[in-house]
């Protein structure tokens, strides 16, 4: 797909569509387009956070492997959100497994790419930083939600 | 109080229980039929009757049948305490007492000509039925109409058949999540706010309605005021110790409002300070 392209997906994707041209264009030089079908799997917990997603379609559950009580899925991920922060944050390493459920298309972003444009770039890397403090904002207060366990007696 | 089965409102009247329907493993429906005729029981939306487990007590039960049907009045029931307990031991053809409708309603004449976002979880869901029911017999005075529901796990759900007959409706769109669940669920995972990714609101032009747990209303509330929708066209249900349903004993006090009476359902800004205030 022409670069060209990419750059009018990406700019009607809510994660970004409000980027500067130019944080575009860096953003676009880390990218690819990608497919995944259902019951595969994006990732698996434990393996390098080489990347991080844009869902453009489908949808992915994000799984925790409980012992006995076998898969567990703690969140679903779709059209419009971000699919992995841990390209950024240390050790880069994914805490769960990201099974696809409705089959995805999504634009996947090279994390070993942008971590060192962020270093070269901290503008750039400020805005990836914003961006992502919000998704881990997000999951943090959905987690805190979740565990209070509302709906319950 | 629009009580027009009984003139005293703190006396109740005898109800057959004419069908039980068991939506979850601990969330049970109740048609009642009152003695002295349920065609001429009327309610709005949003109110609720006191109704009577004989000898044990009485708890406060919203209506979640049509308000167009006057024949059974359904109550969906969370078998939480001990009368609700006792309600869900009784079958049919057994008697209970029943006082009301009390409190006011949901904005339904108001949202007409608007677009209408419902957001709700867990039980939450039955006091918003006759909502979606008095929508869909005037369909076409409402605009496009948003139903957000969250629950514990799939299992949880109540109404799941008329979900999916409703999500397939002209411009309804039916969004479920749920907390919890296993490899089977292919819908949505996580709390009921993230449902509002998967939607466009005309914001200026929709009417909010919010019922669940108080926690789920203060996130709905707060991801409301993000996308703009401004506070005076949300409206929620509150929940509070309901004994007498008319104002006189004041168990059910928030601040200056009786909810029984003022309520169960307010606007925002009417009830907004009290929200945040732990004693109240």
């Amino acid at each position: 797909m022409e670069k060209r392209d990419l750059s009018e997906i990406l700019r009607h994707h809510p994660f970004v569509s409000d980027l500067s041209d130019h944080h575009l264009h860096i953003l676009i030089s880390c990218v690819s387009n990608v497919r995944f079908i259902e019951g595969s799997y994006i990732f698996h917990e434990g393996e390098e956070a080489e990347k991080f997603y844009l869902l453009r379609e489908g949808k992915v559950a994000l799984e925790i492997h409980s012992g006995e009580k076998g898969a567990i899925r703690v969140q679903t991920i779709g059209e419009g959100e971000v699919l992995g922060w841990s390209w950024i944050v240390s050790p880069y390493k994914w805490h769960y497994d990201a099974c696809v459920i409705d089959d995805v298309r999504a634009l996947a972003f090279d994390g070993k790419c942008l971590r060192t444009k962020c270093e070269a770039d901290h503008d750039f890397g400020y805005e990836m930083i914003k961006r992502f403090s919000q998704v881990l904002e997000q999951n943090l207060k959905a987690a805190r939600y979740q565990v209070m366990d509302v709906y319950g007696r | 109080m629009n009580s027009n089965i009984n003139i005293d409102p703190m006396i109740p009247v005898p109800a057959h229980i004419r069908k039980i329907v068991w939506e979850t493993e601990d969330t049970f429906t109740l048609l009642l039929e009152p003695d002295n005729g349920g065609s001429g029981f009327h309610f709005s939306p949003g109110q609720f009757n006191m109704l009577y487990a004989f000898g044990i007590g009485e708890s406060a039960i919203s209506i979640s049948s049509d308000p167009s049907k006057k024949d059974n009045i359904a109550h969906t029931i969370h078998r939480v305490g001990s009368v609700t307990s006792v309600l869900s031991q009784l079958e049919k053809g057994d008697v209970i007492g029943l006082r009301g409708p009390f409190g006011n309603g949901w904005p339904v004449e108001k949202a007409k000509g608007k677009d209408v976002c419902i957001v709700t979880g867990g039980i939450g869901l039955a006091p918003l039925r006759p909502v979606l029911y008095s929508i869909f017999n005037n369909r076409k005075e409402y605009g496009k109409i948003f139903l957000l529901y969250g629950a514990r796990s799939p299992l949880d759900l109540l109404y799941r058949v008329e979900l999916e007959k409703w999500g397939k409706m002209k411009d309804v769109t039916v969004q479920v999540i749920v907390d919890r669940c296993d490899s089977s669920w292919k819908g949505h995972i996580g709390v009921v706010t993230k449902l509002f990714s998967y939607i466009k609101l005309d914001t200026a032009n929709t009417i909010a309605m919010i019922c669940g747990p108080e926690i789920m209303m203060k996130f709905t509330i707060q991801e409301l005021s993000q996308r703009g929708v401004p506070l005076e066209q949300v409206y929620i249900s509150m929940e509070r110790n309901m004994k007498c349903g008319i104002g006189l004993c004041g168990h059910c006090q928030c601040g200056p409002k009786f909810v029984c009476k003022d309520g169960p359902v307010f606007a925002l800004p009417q009830v907004s300070q009290f929200l945040e205030k732990k004693e109240i």
